[in-house]
Order: C-alpha cells, then sequence, then structure tokens
C-alpha cells in the first residue's frame, strides 16, 4: 500500500462554494462522518462573486409569485431543453432553502414589512431574487461557512484532487495532494459529492477565478459518467472592458435590475429594437414603462434590458461588431441616469450597489452614479456538466454525485440570473442527504493502488521533463482558441479548427516542464489543471458542432435559428474505449401532463 | 512601453529575499497583475494567492511598499513606479513560501466563537434599520488585513489571548444580529481579549471594505462589555430586577 496519508470518511465533498458547502452541511447533520476538499481557502470560492442575489418564489414583494411562474419563467429562459424535473423541484424548494440560510444567521435585505426583500432580475416574471445589496454570494457562502464549521466536518483546505479512485465500477474516493507542501493524499469515502463549478478559465475574457479548470468535468468524465449539454456556455452580458487588466469582471445584472439602461455610441437604447417572439409580451415597448417595472410597478412589464443574458450578450456584440459600441469596444450601462427621476439617486445607487460603485471607482475611476460604465459580454457560466438524476443528483456512476455548476440539467440553454445561487443550495441538499444515504448503504470497497501509483508519477512528470514548454504558455494559447474560436458567436469552420487545435494542445499540456519543487509551486499546479480544461474544451466544441441551430447561449451564425430537431434533444458525451469522445443525442422527455398545462398558462 | 521593477520576496518558511523583476506597465494594470506577468514570464514557481480578482474574496492579502493591502486593488498608477515596488507576505502570519503565509489560526480562532442561535420566540421579521449594523460587518471578505497590521498581533504576538479585530466584527456581527440570542460578552472579556484593543485604529485604515472596524465593532463590544460587568449601579439594577 502506498503511504500517502490516507483519510476515512462516508462522504467527500469536492469543492466549497455553495453547493459543496450546502452538501457537507446536510450529509454531516444526516449522521455520516463528511470531509470537504477544496481548491482555495474556506470561503474564498467564487460563489463570493454571486451578486444579484438568489431566485426564490417567495411572493414577499409581489404576491403573485408562486413556484409555477418560477418553474415556467426557468424552462423558457432554458429554451425547454431544461431537465424539467429539476426545474420543477428548483422552484418548488428554493424558498424553504432560502429561509433555511436565514436561520442559521444569513441577514438578507428587508421590505417594509420586515420580511425578506426581492428585486427583479432578467428573465424572471416577479421580483424574486432574494439579496444582500450586490453582495448575495458573499452572505451566502459565509453564513454555510460559520454553520458548518460546528457541524463537525472535516475541511481540507487548499487540496487538489487529481483523479477519482475506483472499484469494480463504484467510486471509493479520491486521490489529490495539498498546495501548501505539494504531498498526495488519499481520501476513501463510500459517496463522492463534485462541487467544483465551472470551465471559465478556459476562455480568455472571463469573470471567472483560477479556480474553474473543469476539474469535476474531468474527473467525471474519466470515471465514466455522462457529461450533458456542453454546448451551453453561458457570457454574461456585462463585463468590465476597460482598462485591460480588469477585462471580463462581472458587473451585476442588478444594475439593470434597478433601473440601468444599456446604450450604444449614439445613445440609443438598442435593446427595444431586438425583443424575441416568445418574450413580446412580457416586455415593455417604451422607456417609460420599463422604468416604472423596476420602481416596482406591477402593471408594468420589464423593460428589454431585462431579458435573458443570452439575448442581451448577442445584441451588445452586434452592437460593438456594427461599430456602435463603446471607446474600448463595449457598450454603455448607465445608472447615473436615474438621477433624473429620484431624488439622492448617487446615495440610493451607493447604497443598491455598494460593491460596483467600489469596484468601478478603484479598478476604472469611474463614478458611477455620475458616468455611465463600459460593459462588455464575458464568460460566466457553464450549462453543462455532469448528468444525474434529477432526485439524487447521482451520476450514472455509483456513488458519484455532482451538485451546482458542474452538474447540468436545470438551466437547460441558457441559465436565468439569480437560479444560480438557488440551484446550489436546492441541489447541493439535495446531493448531501442522498450521497448520505448511499454512504451508508455502500461500504466496503477498496482503493486500487495502482491506479493511486499512476496518478502519482502522471502527477510529477512535469517536474522531470527536461526542454518542456512552461504550462501557462499552453495555458495562454487555449484561452486564446476557445475565446476565437468556440466563443459567443460560432461556426462549424471554426469549431472543426479548434478540435483540431485542442489536440495540438492536449499534447503540448503532456510535456509541459516546471521549474522548483513541489512546496506551493502555482505552475505545478497549472500544469495539473491544464489537461481538464482542454478535455472540457473539446467536449463544447464537439458538442457545439452537433448542434445545428442557435438556441439559447448557443448561436451559430451559419444556423442562426432554432429548429424544432433542435428542440427535441439534449447532447451527451462520454468516453470511448480508447478515451476518445463520444458524442450522442438523448430524446427530451416528454414533460407532465400537469408541467405541460402550467407551460401553456404562463404563456 | 513603460515598465515598472517589483522587489518579490521569495523563498519558503521565513526565509529568503527580495528578489527583482521588470514587468511591463499597461494603463489599469493592478499590483496582482504585474505579478502574474512575472510568474507567467519569469517565475513560474512563485506561489500567490488569488481568486476573485475584484476585491471581493480577499485571498492576496500582501505588503506593498510596506502597507497590509489586496494586490488585486491596488492601481499600479497609485504608487511610485520610478522606485521599485516592494511585495512581500503578510508579517503576522506564518510564512509558506513568497507571497503564501499560513492563516490557519484565523480559521481555528474562528470555531471557537459561539455561532449563530436563533432566538426561537422570536419572528423572522426585522426592519432594514435594524439590519444595517450588522450587514456592514457582514461586508468582510476574511483577507485578515486588520488581523496582520494590529499590534497586540503583530509585534506582541498574543494569539492565544487576542482574537484580533476580525473576530471583533464577526463577533458584533452576530451580536448585534437581530434574530441571535446568545451572549457572547464574558467570551469577549474573560478569553477572546477585547481589553488589549487600545484603540488606535490601524485595522479600520486597511480594511479594503471600509468597514468602520473600531467605531461601529470594537468600541460598542467594549461599552457592553463594560455595561455588563464593570457597572456597580447596573449590577444593583440587575440585583433588585
Amino acid at each position: 500500500m502506498s503511504d500517502y496519508q490516507t483519510y476515512e470518511h462516508d462522504v467527500l465533498v469536492i469543492g466549497a462554494g455553495g453547493a459543496g458547502l450546502s452538501a457537507a452541511v446536510k450529509a454531516s447533520a444526516a449522521g455520516v462522518k463528511v470531509a470537504v476538499v477544496s481548491k482555495s481557502l474556506l470561503g474564498k470560492a467564487h460563489t463570493v462573486m454571486a451578486e444579484g442575489g438568489m431566485a426564490a418564489a417567495m411572493g414577499n414583494v409581489d404576491d403573485r409569485d408562486n413556484w409555477k411562474v418560477h418553474f415556467a419563467d426557468t424552462m423558457r429562459g432554458g429554451q425547454y431543453l431544461n431537465n424539467w424535473r429539476m426545474a420543477q423541484l428548483h422552484a418548488q424548494e428554493a424558498p424553504d432553502r432560502v429561509r433555511e440560510l436565514e436561520q442559521w444567521g444569513a441577514i438578507f435585505d428587508r421590505t417594509k414589512e420586515g420580511k425578506i426583500l426581492q428585486r427583479n432580475f432578467g428573465g424572471h416574471r416577479y421580483p424574486r431574487l432574494a439579496h444582500v445589496g450586490d453582495r448575495t454570494g458573499l452572505e451566502m457562502i459565509r453564513t454555510l461557512q460559520d454553520h458548518g464549521i460546528h457541524q463537525g466536518i472535516d475541511f481540507h483546505m487548499e487540496v487538489t484532487i487529481l483523479t477519482l479512485l475506483m472499484d469494480a465500477g463504484r467510486v471509493v474516493g479520491a486521490f489529490g495532494y495539498d498546495r501548501e507542501r505539494g504531498r498526495f493524499r488519499i481520501f476513501r469515502a463510500n459517496a463522492v459529492i463534485l462541487a467544483t463549478g465551472g470551465i471559465g478559465r478556459a476562455y480568455k475574457i472571463t469573470s471567472n477565478s483560477w479556480e474553474y479548470t473543469a476539474d469535476g468535468h474531468a474527473l467525471a468524465y474519466r470515471a465514466g459518467a455522462e457529461l450533458l449539454d456542453m454546448e451551453f456556455v453561458q457570457f454574461h452580458p456585462t463585463g468590465m472592458v476597460w482598462p485591460p487588466s480588469v477585462r471580463g469582471i462581472l458587473v451585476t445584472e442588478g444594475v439593470r435590475g434597478e433601473g440601468g439602461v444599456l446604450r450604444n455610441k449614439d445613445g440609443k437604447r438598442f435593446m427595444f429594437e431586438d425583443i424575441p417572439a416568445n418574450y413580446k409580451g412580457q416586455t415593455a415597448d417604451n422607456e417609460e414603462e420599463g422604468w416604472r417595472y423596476t420602481q416596482g410597478d406591477k402593471e408594468a412589464r420589464r423593460p428589454p434590458e431585462l431579458l435573458t443574458r443570452d439575448h442581451v450578450a448577442r445584441c451588445i456584440q452586434r452592437e460593438v461588431r456594427e461599430g456602435r459600441g463603446s471607446p474600448h469596444g463595449g457598450v454603455f450601462l448607465d445608472i447615473a441616469w436615474i438621477k433624473e427621476r429620484i431624488p439622492n439617486a448617487p446615495d440610493h445607487i451607493k447604497r443598491k450597489l455598494p460593491s460596483m460603485y467600489h469596484q468601478f471607482k478603484q479598478l476604472g475611476d469611474i463614478d458611477i452614479t455620475k458616468e455611465a460604465m463600459e460593459v462588455g459580454p464575458t464568460t460566466h457560466y457553464m450549462m453543462g456538466g455532469v448528468k444525474v438524476d434529477a432526485e439524487s443528483q447521482m451520476s450514472k456512476v455509483p456513488g458519484l454525485f455532482a451538485a451546482g455548476e458542474c452538474g447540468a440539467g436545470l438551466h437547460g440553454a441558457n441559465r436565468l440570473g439569480g437560479n444560480s445561487l438557488s440551484d446550489l443550495l436546492v441541489f447541493g441538499h439535495r446531493a448531501g442527504q442522498f450521497a448520505a444515504e448511499w454512504a451508508k448503504e455502500h461500504t466496503g470497497g477498496s482503493v486500487n493502488n495502482a491506479q493511486v501509483e499512476e496518478a502519482a508519477r502522471e502527477a510529477l512528470a512535469p517536474f522531470d521533463r527536461e526542454g518542456g514548454e512552461s504550462p501557462y504558455a499552453v495555458h495562454h494559447d487555449l484561452q486564446d482558441l476557445m475565446q476565437s474560436l468556440v466563443g459567443i458567436v460560432r461556426v462549424q469552420k471554426e469549431m472543426e479548427q479548434a478540435v483540431e487545435g485542442l489536440q495540438k494542445l492536449r499534447a503540448r499540456a503532456a510535456k509541459v516542464h516546471v521549474h522548483g519543487n513541489r512546496e506551493y509551486n502555482n505552475g505545478w499546479h497549472m500544469a495539473m489543471d491544464l489537461p481538464n480544461m482542454i478535455e472540457a474544451s473539446e467536449m463544447i466544441a464537439r458538442s457545439a458542432i452537433e448542434r445545428k441551430e442557435s438556441r439559447g447561449a448557443h448561436f451559430r451564425d451559419d444556423f442562426p435559428d432554432k429548429t424544432a430537431e433542435g428542440a427535441s434533444f439534449n447532447s451527451i458525451i462520454k468516453r470511448g474505449s480508447n478515451g476518445e469522445q463520444v458524442l450522442e443525442r438523448v430524446p427530451v422527455k416528454e414533460m407532465t401532463a400537469e408541467l405541460k398545462q402550467i407551460i401553456e398558462e404562463m404563456k | 512601453m513603460a515598465t515598472a521593477t517589483f522587489k518579490i520576496w521569495r523563498g519558503e518558511r521565513g526565509g529568503g529575499g527580495y528578489q527583482d523583476y521588470t514587468t511591463e506597465v499597461t494603463e489599469g494594470m493592478v499590483v496582482l497583475d504585474a505579478v502574474h506577468q512575472i510568474q507567467a514570464a519569469d517565475a513560474n514557481d512563485l506561489s500567490v494567492r488569488w481568486n476573485c480578482k475584484a476585491g471581493k474574496c480577499g485571498s492576496c492579502s500582501a505588503e506593498i511598499n510596506g502597507k497590509p493591502r489586496l494586490m488585486c486593488m491596488t492601481r499600479l498608477n497609485t504608487l511610485d513606479l520610478n522606485e521599485p515596488v516592494t511585495v512581500e507576505p503578510m508579517k503576522t502570519f506564518p510564512h509558506v513560501k513568497d507571497l503564501v503565509t499560513d492563516v490557519s489560526w484565523n480559521y481555528k480562532v474562528k470555531e471557537g466563537i459561539k455561532k449563530f442561535k436563533s432566538d426561537p420566540k422570536r419572528a423572522w421579521n426585522a426592519q432594514q434599520a435594524d439590519v444595517d449594523r450588522p450587514q456592514e460587518f457582514r461586508k468582510c471578505i476574511e483577507c485578515f488585513l486588520c488581523q496582520d497590521v494590529c499590534h497586540v498581533l503583530r509585534e506582541h504576538g498574543l494569539y492565544d489571548e487576542f482574537i484580533g479585530p476580525r473576530f471583533f466584527v464577526y463577533s458584533a456581527a452576530l451580536e448585534m444580529n437581530p434574530f441571535d440570542s446568545d451572549d457572547r460578552l464574558a467570551d469577549l472579556k474573560d478569553t477572546q481579549g477585547i481589553g488589549y484593543c487600545n484603540i488606535t485604529k490601524c485595522c479600520t485604515q486597511v480594511c479594503p471594505e471600509e468597514i468602520k472596524i473600531t467605531d461601529n465593532a470594537i468600541i460598542p463590544l467594549k461599552e457592553r462589555v463594560v455595561d455588563e460587568f464593570y457597572d456597580p449601579l447596573g449590577k444593583l439594577f440587575k440585583i433588585f430586577r
């Protein structure tokens, strides 16, 4: 047996963002022994960057809201490729999860009646996002963290998982290294929950931090799981574009929820010009009505700035491409204009959007209470991920669960803003609950020493190679490739080039050389993250090639329309017998009569 | 193209020294960008923690020209680039490597503070005005710069008797949370060393979230401790209540 430090638990959670912590808390409450490993320190995961809020149909601000409306909104936003059962569970359970967070110490903004305040957001019919200013993600992660540390959970901070350990087809743990000393660790567990987030670091312009290297996607794929909907990558319409060093950093949709408007260089609110047919009925057709909506007028329809993210991102891209953009290649997002409408607008803006004010002031020398921001699309969120069972979140691999961004199904072709934080809570909770049950019933299983040794050898190989290039150089080229060939607007030929290019990058990644020793060596860490990003990038390109239509976040210049055929399937990728990616289509499952009727009523 | 020189601390476990790196400077750059450029070009194994790059996660704390700051929020155009810019790890915590320190002490301290306990008799209803103050404290991103600058830890090393500004803010958020029903004043007085703070406000000055740590958290907690334990009239009043 290898002499690596071994830890024994019932449930291992990989990732300590909102989904991972929710899962750990729930599993531990179910009475099993739980460990959480996270690449960063506790409380630093990308969930802290979520700004706008968590969607939950509590009806605190508008009592017409209920789970059915939320469900229909989610399905419409996802262009009906969503796993409808997940969308149903999500809409039904989100309010309880938000209240639970409050009962663990979260302090949400309040309504005048003293209830949890809810705000407007893109694609949501009623004000639905429970929030804390524009730092809701921080509130969520801190609450889960501060609650979780008293639950008897073992936290392994700054540990990265390299491979899932398998025994006769089932998961029995994971193998990884601690970043500080570079020492290997074995985690034995009856169930493993992936909560590793997204893939955003594969793109050049991204709102994601260094951690989002598709680890969960790649680990699950190699373990035999199916990856669903990988063509759907969400480009958030509003990232910072200037100065260059902050390009991609997120500007919350909350700015538009609070009355912010998008204009091109001619001062025109271009979003009014292109409202998709299926949203016409619920979108304002004049500026006055749009403004009234943001101020809580229940009779008004929402302004077109609050259409779904895929659509807004493409409209911005179009303005820029056609020469109507801002000086630095974006468009203008203006919240300062509300001073024409309300007294004390600067104070109001600072109170509602404190971290946006701070961010632009400090990083861009812009006072958003006085001037417009320049914004453009940024890689933000991965709708695609591990295909899971709607109820339990278990993948096809026995004992392997996935929740949050690295799981898939809830969001279909496009995620609504605010549906991520609620996703983390609802399905983190479910994954924790079912993984705990699974772990109690499936003990035993043993670690395969050869598998561990193989992973360790591979991990250390970059130190021994002479003359190989720097992992940073390969990463740089990967980001360039994905940004330019598999970005917001896609065409067949470019994506084929991308697949070819990715093979070359794969070969280069296998030959990188790292300097120094194993102690907190960022270059070495990057070398080990690279294959995961490349694997997921290829899945994105292959799935995108296969979907010969435009739907949700997936837009093809060569097939600009939706097709009936496209509405009929989801893409799946799994590993072939020679390690190659095998693409399949699975038919979209027919909805229950009850849900069909809800969709019909909400049209 | 303009360039700037950075003196970055390189070494392990307290050892090492400054090493000079010169890198290109472009508009809007922050110190973390420079460190990343240097890492990608000249020093692949340079150790640095970071995450959000937007001042929201509190990972990239360091001392820049001697001042505790977040690398991601320190614009180069606020520094004198005619002189080399020094970037070194926080001094109050054990050094790991290069710019990375071992901040695990902070996580242990937090475990020792009584957690949120809801009041079963109270409805989940509160006015915004009642939550404004605890919400200010909950803006904390746990960068630990306030801990780094606090002389009680930095100079006197009272890690076992003093929890530091971060955890006074944390305790204040709990004490002032209208839904919380526990009492942390005895702990603050007896084991968490709130008396050691002599209100020099260094912590407030370095807080990237601009939390008024001293005025809004520490002083009110000190007052509550005094009211609870050192006020003879109050004591009398309590006995006869």
